[in-house]
């Protein structure tokens, strides 16, 4: 019925543009680093180094200069990121090579070692590095299985409409409150005056905040109510009650999407100090092998 | 009764200030009237501190005034101080009502009931003051007004506001304020978002439509005014709600009516246009001269000197040449055959058949949109597939135009007199064939936007493109060596159907054989298997549907229903079955479309039982982008939520790409199944935003993207007219240190776009930078392509477009 005919092949590109990081162009960088890997430990066992295997044989300069060079390029995915020049360059394929051949440094900087590990700053740089790596994966996994629960969690709300939404919701709680007794009146106070986020890296997370004074008014206030004789009419009870629901579950959702705001980012905060105390670490290494050379 | 003047100018806007201003050194006898106690009302009225814009930037203002872009306050300024230097006699608090007599014995009777005697009127009241009416069936029911002076005099009544703007909002809520008044207010918005209006209005309207103070309905048109009943159309359908008063704020045209009244004739009936004038402004009212907005030139330069011209004219100097003159020579100095300015114009007017109809006036409006060229012959105007919006017009020679891509020697003729191109000009698509001169050839290429004013001021011109469009379409689709006469039949039958959004123009099941070419617009199609409607395809305008039972015969096997507002070409199906049977070609191509049409209709019927969840699962998607625009797109930016980590790279790439602003906004929109749309341009097939740009600041550019060039004058009614919100108004933030120097020294803001703090600490005071519009031009120029894509870390942003993104080949892909 169609005059238009389906154009296979860039339906076939669009679809193949729409892999994630891990998928990207066909797993062309796990591709790769898995080849880097087993020709390193392929080679790690048929080169026969004397005495024995060690990062001051030519074999072990090799793998560590390679390393070396992995690093510091990997290191400027953070630069690539953000500068944006022109060019043919995808972040995405950038992000992919970053994953896959950081998880190569794992052979690579184990086999260098030789399996001689000390109390020296050798050791430490490689202790960094794993660190890293190990922080990276983490990272990996976070970005893997948070990014749908974010997408559930905001339901199509920005983050700018969910702080305004609880702002309004504070602004009718206190009109709402204007006719309640001075003790009620104070469990709402509560509610407006703390700062439902505050508290710390902890807090923000695990997501949760005992501590919650909308909860605890809210608790309260029906915990009273349970004593007292419904009046029927319009209660002004009712509204603050209500409304002291809408703000809970609000909280509730915008304490979520900060969480995995915050996970999504935690990782780096140990994942980017390590890469400068490895890099620092590593300069020594170096030095020091050729100073005493 | 007073003495009689020389010259009496109606108001004393920027065009009546200028006339009045050159009528006093000429020391004319002359009179300003001014309705207000005070110079020029609109401009007055602008909002304290605006920026006003002198556009257009080429065009010399001539003027005893002077005018330069700056503030309001001291545009207004100068203006005040001129007027008293130029010793202009102003007439303020006087308001005309009426005019009678004829050239040399004017009488003006003001609201007051005094009256003024000329020889002369300049009418330059501009356009105000006439509100834009209702046009639904019942918009003259008494119910409906057009103002709403006090809001506290209405009790117990169903009232709905129509109207998005300001002023519109402000009525609804001052209607809704006090409970006490029992007033049950809704307001209408044909769009879904409050974009013309200021946010704290929206604001208070959003609360109020939570609290259920009023009724806030968007996507929401008035179709029926009955009495006490208003009926709607809405996304779902038509409702009716009970509605004792409506309260139209819908904007102004020409105050039509005061003007006919003076003996002044426009030059048709459609509501936009103007009164028809002399090349010397002179209205068809002898005596009698019109200028400014009114005469359809809004922009303050034009009107300036407009002023200035009519004065002249009035003061005998015939051989004063228009301001515009020298821009119209340099168009016409590569033309060969050294004719002058209005030789040119005779000549394209003479020669082209669609422009024959246009007043000398008009004619050099028009011309100064347009563009005159010259191709020699065997030289390319236009390439297959270039983006291209723009008619041409063939004032001399002729051209070919290659029909079959594989072969170029196959090709038409096209005649002089005639036009073509207009193919990119109603589809908004990429040219469909390469049109080469036969012959030494001169051409006018005519700009949309100046190719739509021609259609809606001169109907005959609109009847030629639609028959010429209507019959290229066909050949063009067809191909297979028909000749115009073949389909003449066809085309004599065929007829334009507008399509409302959602409305089928095939049902499944139904009987009829005829076809249906989408001209405007794009449809989809979908098939009921198991009870639900599955969808199998898009269809962009260019394509057509309806074959199938044509050639196959029985029953429709599918239905197709608009994504968004189109027309279609309707073709009698017995006509057709005549082409298609004295031409096999034709038919083997027919078949062989249908053919894979049905391979579809098999796959997802075969498909359907193993994984009904897959083809639910894209029918809703297919569904869902339909309804956010994706229909009228033709490249539009996806975030896939299962990959977002919400870093706002892409943003911060935007923002770095573009003079430091960002033209995406990732975290609003609609998501479904976890794919969002986030707020960023469609490049819309035809574009919203272009449709009132004063400077004709919007074009599309070499690759397909709409963009929006340095002339804009950051008037905002692109943004207005968006209805998703994609264009922002903003100040060009100062540059920022370079990366490496906020890397390791930590200046400036860092990547992406700064904080408005950071942005008017480090500004230059002394520099008033103006707001323009800013929105995504697809990254035009920049080697690698959009930059939010390549930015993104993780691979969730693509951009696509709907055709290639809207088809059930991507079942069989992700089957695979």
């Amino acid at each position: 019925m169609a005059s238009v005919p389906v154009p296979g092949d860039v339906a076939k590109k669009k679809v193949a543009m729409h892999d994630g990081f891990l998928k990207h162009a066909g797993y062309k960088w796990l591709k790769i680093a898995s080849f880097i890997m087993l020709l390193s430990i392929v080679s790690y066992l048929f080169i026969d180094v004397s005495p024995r295997h060690n990062g001051g044989s030519w074999y072990g300069y090799t793998l560590g200069t390679i390393g070396a060079g992995l690093i510091l390029w990997l290191t400027m995915l953070g630069v690539r990121k953000r500068a944006m020049t022109p060019g043919k360059w995808s972040l995405k394929a950038w992000t992919s090579a970053h994953i896959y051949l950081g998880l190569s440094l794992i052979v690579i900087g184990t086999l260098h070692t030789g399996f001689q590990f000390g109390w020296n700053i050798h050791t430490a740089a490689y202790a960094f590095m794993m660190i890293v790596i190990i922080s990276g994966i983490v990272g990996i996994y976070f970005y893997a299985t948070i990014p749908q629960s974010l997408s559930n969690n905001r339901d199509e709300m920005t983050e700018t409409q969910m702080l305004e939404s609880l702002r309004s919701l504070d602004r009718q709680l206190h009109e709402a409150a204007q006719p309640l007794s001075a003790e009620h009146a104070a469990l709402v106070l509560q509610s407006l005056e703390q700062d439902p986020f505050g508290g710390g890296f902890l807090k923000r997370v695990s997501g949760k905040y005992p501590n919650c004074a909308t909860r605890a008014a809210q608790a309260d206030l029906r915990r009273e109510r349970a004593y007292q004789p419904r009046m029927g009419g319009d209660d002004p009870l009712d509204k603050v009650d209500a409304l002291l629901e809408k703000k809970e579950a609000t909280l509730a959702r915008v304490r979520r999407h900060l969480r995995l705001k915050a996970l999504l980012q935690v990782w780096l905060f140990i994942h980017v100090p390590m890469t400068f105390a490895l890099i620092a670490s590593l300069s020594a290494h170096i030095i020091s092998v050729f100073f005493y050379w | 009764m007073a003495d009689k003047f020389r010259v009496v100018i109606v108001g004393s806007g920027p065009a009546g200030m200028s006339a009045a201003g050159r009528a006093a050194q000429l020391k004319l006898k002359h009179v300003l009237l001014e309705k207000t106690d005070h110079l020029s009302d609109t401009i007055y009225k602008y909002q304290k501190g605006k920026h006003v814009m002198a556009t257009p930037s080429q065009l010399v203002l001539r003027s005893d005034m002077d005018f330069d872009a700056g503030k309001r306050e001291a545009i207004l300024e100068i203006w005040d101080k001129q007027t008293e230097a130029c010793a202009v006699n102003v007439q303020y608090n006087a308001e005309p009502v009426k005019i009678e007599g004829e050239e040399g014995d004017f009488t003006i009777t003001l609201k007051n009931g005094d009256k003024v005697m000329a020889e002369t009127i300049v009418m330059a009241i501009g356009t105000q003051g006439n509100p834009n009416l209702m046009r639904c069936p019942g918009g003259d029911n008494k119910l409906v007004q057009y103002q709403l002076d006090d809001p506290g005099e209405y009790y117990d009544e169903h009232i709905t506001v129509i109207g998005s703007g300001d002023a519109g909002i402000e009525n609804a809520l001052g209607l809704a304020a006090d409970a006490a008044q029992n007033n049950i207010v809704t307001i209408l918005n044909r769009s879904p978002e409050f974009a013309r209006a200021k946010k704290a209005n929206v604001k208070l309207l959003m609360e109020a439509g939570e609290q259920g103070k009023v009724d806030v309905r968007t996507e929401t048109t008035p179709a029926e005014v009955k009495d006490g009943e208003l009926v709607l159309e809405t996304r779902d359908g038509q409702e009716t709600i009970k509605c004792d008063r409506i309260i139209a704020r819908m904007g102004s045209a020409p105050p039509r009516k005061f003007v006919e009244e003076c003996g002044i004739e426009f030059t048709s009936e459609d509501r936009e246009a103007y009164p028809k004038l002399t090349p010397a402004f002179e209205s068809t009212k002898k005596g009698i001269y019109v200028i400014g907005a009114l005469a359809g030139y809004p922009l303050i330069k034009h009107c300036m000197n407009q002023g200035y011209d009519v004065i002249e004219f009035i003061n005998g100097n015939k051989d004063l040449k228009p301001a515009d003159e020298p821009i119209l020579e340099k168009k016409f100095a590569d033309l060969p055959g050294g004719k002058s300015v209005d030789e040119w114009l005779e000549f394209f007017r003479e020669r082209v058949t669609i422009l024959n109809e246009l007043s000398s006036l008009q004619m050099r409006e028009f011309m100064l949109d347009s563009e005159p060229r010259r191709y020699r012959r065997g030289e390319v105007v236009f390439e297959k597939n270039e983006p291209g919006s723009s008619l041409f017009a063939i004032a001399e020679g002729s051209v070919a135009v290659e029909i079959d891509p594989n072969d170029p020697s196959i090709t038409v003729p096209i005649e002089e007199g005639s036009i073509f191109g207009e193919v990119g000009l109603i589809s908004g698509r990429r040219r469909g064939a390469t049109v080469n001169a036969a012959e030494d050839l001169i051409v006018v290429e005519i700009s949309r936007t100046a190719a739509l004013k021609l259609q809606a001021s001169v109907p005959a011109a609109k009847r030629a493109i639609t028959r010429i469009s209507t019959e290229r379409q066909l050949l063009q689709m067809f191909g297979s060596g028909l000749t115009k006469d073949d389909i003449s039949e066809v085309v004599e039958g065929s007829e334009i159907m507008n399509v409302r959004a959602g409305e089928a123009i095939i049902e499944e099941g139904s009987e009829g054989n005829d076809i249906y070419v989408i001209r405007v617009g794009s449809m989809v199609v979908e098939k009921k298997i198991g009870g639900k409607p599955v969808f199998l395809s898009y269809l962009p305008a260019g394509s057509y549907v309806g074959e199938m039972t044509l050639i196959a015969g029985g029953m429709r096997t599918a239905t197709v229903k608009a994504a968004i507002k189109s027309e279609v070409i309707k073709i009698n199906g017995d006509a057709f079955k005549k082409v298609l049977d004295k031409h096999p070609d034709l038919m083997r191509k027919a078949k062989q479309e249908m053919a894979s049409r049905q391979d579809i209709n098999a796959f997802v019927e075969a498909k359907k039982d193993s994984f009904s969840g897959v083809v639910d699962y894209y029918s809703g998607v297919a569904n869902f982008l339909v309804d956010n625009g994706i229909g009228e797109a033709t490249d539009v930016l996806l975030i896939d939520e299962n990959l977002c980590v919400g870093c706002d790279n892409c943003e911060k790439a935007c923002a770095d790409s573009h003079e430091g602003l960002s033209r995406l906004d990732r975290e609003a929109g609609r998501t479904y199944a976890h794919l969002h749309v986030p707020t960023s341009c469609r490049h819309c097939e035809h574009p919203h935003c272009m449709s009132d740009c004063p400077p004709d600041a919007i074009h599309r550019g070499p690759d397909g993207e709409v963009f929006i060039d340095d002339t804009c004058i950051g008037c905002g009614n692109c943004q207005r007219y968006c209805p998703y919100g994609v264009i922002r108004m903003d100040k060009v933030p100062p540059k920022k240190p370079g990366l490496l120097s906020w890397l390791f020294f930590g200046s400036g803001p860092g990547p992406g776009e700064p904080d408005k703090q950071w942005a008017a600490e480090n500004s230059d005071p002394e520099v008033e930078k103006p707001k323009k519009a800013i929105k995504c031009d697809m990254c035009a120029g920049i080697n690698g392509g959009p930059a939010c894509v390549r930015a993104c870390p993780t691979g969730a942003a693509i951009r696509v477009a709907p055709e290639e993104f809207l088809t059930v080949a991507k079942l069989e892909q992700e089957d695979a």
